[in-house]
C-alpha cells in the first residue's frame, strides 16, 4: 500500500486510536473485524462486506441512528497514496454509508471494502426504503450490485448505456477541444 | 474538413437522436421511450398508465413521473430521473479542487451557494484549515441570501403550478431584487463561483450594507404580500390542505431532510442542530408544522424567508472586519496587484491556476442546511490536486422519493402539487 | 406602379413582410427549461425583464403550439431523443435558440453524460452564450432572431439548402442523404 505521499496527519489515522467515540467502540466491540479510525474528527467504522447489512441494522435497532442518509461508493484505481487503516484490507471499491441519529445528534460513517472480481454487497432497502434511489446510482455509475434490492435497474443513465461511467477505467469521453489544458488526448 | 470536423458532421443529422449511438447489433432502432426499469403488472384491470414529463409546464425541470390512475386516483407513481444526468462528479474528478466550486455550484443550481460551501468546507475540512472570521460571516450572510432567492423561487413556482399565476409575477420580482444584490457582491446572478476554499472570492463591496438593507425591507414587504395572496385565499387551502400528507417515520425512513421533515412535526434543521459557519451566534428560529401536507410546506418556507431575513440583517449589524479569505498562500491566490510586485506571488498565483493545490490523502462528509435538506459533500483525497471521489448527496435526490408515500391514494392534480411542494432541482437529483 | 398618384391614401408593400412581421411579433417559446438557464429564461419572462413586449410572455407547453424552442440548459443523453422528439411536434415554421453554453457546445461538461451541443440534434438559428446567459443576453438573442425572420433570412436559407437547418449536407448511416 503507497504510504510515500502520506503526510503525519494523514499517517495519524493508520495507528490504533484510542476509540473515543463510543458508538464506535461499542461497533468495533460487537462486530468482528470492524475497525474505527477517526477521520478529521469524524468517526468512520471500516466492516467487513458480510456484516454489512447486520451493522446498519443494528445500529438503526440499538444505537438509534434514525437515517440512513447516503450510501456511495469510490474507486481506487488510480490513487496515488491511499489511506486504509491497519486492520482493513484495501480492494478497488469501497462503498460508504453515511447515519444520523437525531436524538443523539451524532453521525457515523460506515466503510465496507469491495473487490473488483465480485462488486456486490447487500442493499439497506429494507431497514432504509430511503437508500433505493442512492444504490441504483451506485449500480448505475459503478457497476456493484446490491443483493435484496426491489428494482436495482439503471437510474441516470439510459437503459441501455453499455459501462460503468464513474469507474476509473470508464473513460469520460471528452471531445477534443483547443485548448492547452485540455486533459484529453489531441 | 480535418477530422474532428468531419466527425462532427457526421454525428449531426435530422433525423433523429435514435442515430446518435450506434445501433445495435439487429440494426434495429431502439425505443425511445425509456422505463427506467421493471414496471410491474397493474393491480387492477381499468387502471391507465399515464407519462408525465420529462417535459411539462410545471416548472421542476426534466423529471418524468409515470403514474398508474384509477380514473382520477393515483394508483402508483413512479418518478423517473436522469434527464439531467451531466456527469458532474465524473468532472469533478478531473478539475482540480480550486476549479471545483465552478462545477458543484451548478448542481443545485438555485441555491449554488450552499453547494459551494459545503464543497469548501469538506476540502478545507481535509486541509485542516480554518478560514477567517470576516469570511465565514460573509458566507453565512451569502447562503442566507441564496435561501431567501431559493425560497422565493418556490413561492414563484409553487404559486404557478397550484394555478397562483400572479404568482409568478411577484416571486420574480423580489428575487430579481436579491439577485441583483448577490450580483453586486459575486459578480454574477446565478452560479456565482464565490465561495472557494480559503474563503471566499472577494470582499463585499462598498455600500454593501444600505443596500443589503433595503432588500431586506423589499423581501419582507413581499413576504406581507404574499401572505394576504394566499395564506387565507379558501382556493388555495383546498388545493394544498391536508394533500400530500407524510408522517415523520415515512420521511425519516425515505431519506427526507429539509422542509419536509420539518412540516411532519419534527423540528431538525442543521443550522440549530450541529452549526456550522456562525449560525450558534445568531439568533433565528427554526420552522417547523405539525400536519405534513403542502400547505405547511409552503408556509414553512415562507417563514423560512423572514428568519433568514433577520439572519441577514444581524450579519449586516456584526459583520467583523479582517480578512475575506485565509492568509495561506498555498491554497488562495494573491491578489492581483501583488502579482506585479512579487515574484513569489506571480509563482503562487501561476501554480495555483495551472496546477492547483494538493490536498493530503483522507477522506470526509461535510453537510449543510441547504433551502431542500441536508446537502452533503463527500470527498476523498488521495495527494494530488484533484480528488479521488467527489459525490454531493443532494437533498432532491432523496426527497424525491417521498413522493411514494405522498402521492399514491391521492387525486392526480394533487400529484402536481405535491412534486411542486417538494421543491426538487433536477440538477442536484441528477448531476 | 399606377398607385403613385393616390400614395397619400393607401400604403404599399409585400405580403410577405407583413407575415413576417406578424410571425415575429407573436412567437410563442414551447417550455424547454432544462436547468440552470430555465430559471435566467423564466426572469426574461418575469415582470422586470419582460418578454410580454414582444408577445412572447406564454410559454406553451404544447410543442404543437409553439413556434420556438428555446433549449436552456444542458441536453444529456437520456434527453436527447425527448428534445428531438418535441422539436418534431412542433408545426412550421419553427425556430430553435440553443440558450447557454451547454446548449450550444455543451459548456464546461466536455464529457460522456453531455450532448456537446444541441445543433447535433435539431437545427438551431441563434446561439446565446453565457453561464447562464442573463434575461438581458437571451432578449439579445431572441432580437436577433426577429430580425432574422422579420428579413427572411431564415426561411430563405432553409429554401436553399437541400435539407432545411443550417444548410448541412449530412451523409447518413443508412446511406441516405440529408
Amino acid at each position: 500500500m503507497p504510504d510515500d505521499d502520506t503526510t503525519d496527519a494523514a499517517r495519524e489515522e493508520d495507528h490504533e486510536v484510542p476509540v473515543d467515540d463510543e458508538v464506535g467502540a461499542a461497533l468495533v466491540e460487537r462486530f468482528d473485524g470492524a475497525v474505527f479510525v477517526s477521520s478529521h474528527g469524524q468517526p468512520v467504522v471500516y466492516v467487513p462486506r458480510d456484516a454489512w447489512h447486520d451493522v446498519a441494522a443494528w445500529l438503526q435497532g440499538e444505537q438509534q441512528f434514525t437515517q440512513c442518509l447516503d450510501v456511495t461508493a469510490v474507486d481506487h484505481l488510480v490513487d496515488e497514496a491511499r489511506i486504509v487503516p491497519a486492520g482493513v484490507e484495501a480492494e478497488r471499491y469501497e462503498v460508504v454509508a453515511n447515519f444520523l441519529s437525531h436524538p443523539r445528534n451524532r453521525r457515523i460513517r460506515v466503510i465496507t471494502e469491495v473487490p473488483t472480481d465480485d462488486p456486490a454487497v447487500a442493499s439497506l432497502t429494507d431497514l432504509s426504503p430511503g437508500a433505493s434511489f442512492a444504490e441504483r446510482e451506485v449500480y448505475d455509475l459503478f457497476g456493484i450490485t446490491f443483493a435484496g434490492h426491489p428494482d436495482l435497474t439503471r437510474i441516470l443513465m439510459p437503459d441501455d448505456w453499455v459501462g460503468f461511467p464513474l469507474r476509473k477505467d470508464d473513460a469520460p469521453a471528452r471531445v477534443p477541444v483547443t485548448f492547452k489544458g485540455d486533459p484529453s488526448p489531441r | 474538413m480535418s477530422d474532428p470536423e468531419g466527425r462532427r458532421l457526421e454525428a449531426q443529422t435530422d433525423e433523429g437522436a435514435q442515430q446518435l449511438r450506434p445501433l445495435s447489433a439487429e440494426g434495429v432502432h431502439r425505443e425511445l421511450v425509456m422505463t427506467g426499469g421493471e414496471w410491474p403488472e397493474p393491480d387492477l384491470d381499468d387502471t391507465m398508465i399515464i407519462n408525465m414529463g420529462p417535459q411539462h409546464p410545471s416548472t421542476h425541470g426534466v423529471l418524468r413521473i409515470m403514474m398508474e390512475l384509477d380514473s382520477e386516483m393515483v394508483v402508483r407513481a413512479k418518478p423517473v430521473i436522469g434527464y439531467l444526468h451531466t456527469g458532474m462528479e465524473k468532472t469533478g474528478e478531473e478539475l482540480t479542487y480550486v476549479q471545483g466550486a465552478t462545477n458543484v455550484t451548478r448542481m443545485d443550481y438555485a441555491s449554488p451557494l450552499s453547494n459551494e460551501l459545503v464543497f469548501s468546507m469538506a476540502v478545507e475540512r481535509l486541509l485542516d484549515i480554518d478560514v477567517p472570521r470576516r469570511a465565514t460571516w460573509i458566507r453565512m450572510l451569502l447562503v442566507e441570501l441564496n435561501r431567501i432567492s431559493s425560497h422565493l423561487l418556490f413561492q414563484a413556482t409553487n404559486g404557478m403550478d397550484l394555478g397562483a399565476v400572479s404568482m409568478m409575477i411577484y416571486g420574480w420580482r423580489e428575487r430579481e431584487l436579491t439577485l441583483r444584490l448577490l450580483e453586486s457582491i459575486t459578480g454574477l446572478r446565478m452560479n456565482h463561483n464565490f465561495i472557494r476554499p480559503g474563503g471566499v472570492a472577494a470582499d463585499l463591496p462598498d455600500g454593501w450594507q444600505r443596500d443589503t438593507l433595503d432588500l431586506c425591507d423589499a423581501v419582507e414587504r413581499g413576504v406581507g404580500e404574499y401572505d394576504t395572496l394566499l395564506t387565507q385565499n379558501p382556493i388555495w387551502r383546498e388545493r394544498t390542505v391536508g394533500v400530500g400528507v407524510i408522517t415523520t417515520d415515512e420521511a425519516l425512513a425515505l431519506g427526507a431532510t429539509g422542509p419536509i421533515l420539518r412540516s411532519t412535526g419534527f423540528a431538525w434543521d442543521l443550522r440549530r442542530a450541529q452549526p456550522y459557519l456562525a449560525y450558534d451566534d445568531v439568533e433565528f428560529d427554526v420552522i417547523y408544522t405539525a400536519n405534513g401536507d403542502v400547505f405547511d410546506r409552503y408556509q414553512i418556507r415562507l417563514y423560512e424567508i423572514l428568519e433568514s431575513v433577520r439572519i441577514v440583517r444581524q450579519c449586516v449589524d456584526r459583520m467583523p472586519a479582517g480578512d475575506y479569505r485565509t492568509q495561506d498562500r498555498k491554497v488562495t491566490p494573491p491578489p492581483r496587484a501583488r502579482i506585479d510586485e512579487s515574484m513569489e506571488a506571480l509563482i503562487h498565483h501561476f501554480k495555483l491556476f495551472t496546477e492547483g493545490f494538493r490536498v493530503p490523502p483522507g477522506e470526509t462528509y461535510v453537510a449543510v442546511e441547504s433551502p431542500r435538506g441536508e446537502i452533503g459533500c463527500y470527498l476523498v483525497s488521495d495527494g494530488t490536486a484533484k480528488p479521488v471521489r467527489l459525490h454531493i448527496r443532494g437533498p432532491s435526490f432523496y426527497n424525491l422519493q417521498s413522493m411514494d408515500a405522498m402521492v399514491p391514494g391521492g387525486m392526480f392534480a394533487d400529484a402536481v402539487a405535491i412534486v411542486s411542494s417538494i421543491d426538487p432541482i433536477m440538477g442536484e437529483v441528477d448531476r | 406602379m399606377g398607385l403613385d398618384q393616390v400614395s397619400h391614401n393607401f400604403l404599399t408593400g409585400k405580403v410577405e413582410d407583413l407575415v413576417n412581421w406578424a410571425r415575429k411579433s407573436s412567437v410563442w417559446p414551447a417550455t424547454f427549461g432544462l436547468a440552470c438557464c430555465a430559471i435566467e429564461m423564466m426572469g426574461a419572462g418575469a415582470a422586470h425583464y419582460d418578454l410580454s413586449r414582444w408577445g412572447m410572455e406564454i410559454f406553451r407547453a404544447s410543442p404543437r403550439q409553439a413556434d420556438l424552442m428555446i433549449v436552456a440548459g444542458r441536453v444529456s443523453q437520456k434527453m436527447a431523443p425527448v428534445l428531438r422528439q418535441v422539436y418534431d411536434q412542433m408545426v412550421e415554421p419553427k425556430w430553435v435558440i440553443s440558450m447557454g453554453v451547454c446548449a450550444s457546445t455543451g459548456g464546461m461538461f466536455n464529457n460522456y453524460a453531455i450532448v456537446q451541443g444541441v445543433d447535433q440534434i435539431v437545427p438551431v438559428d441563434v446561439y446565446v452564450p453565457g453561464c447562464p446567459p442573463g434575461p438581458e443576453t437571451l432578449m439579445h438573442g431572441i432580437l436577433t432572431l426577429h430580425e432574422q425572420i422579420q428579413s427572411g433570412e431564415i426561411l430563405r436559407r432553409r429554401a436553399d439548402s437541400p435539407r432545411g437547418g443550417a444548410g448541412l449536407l449530412v451523409d447518413q448511416r443508412d446511406g441516405a442523404r440529408a
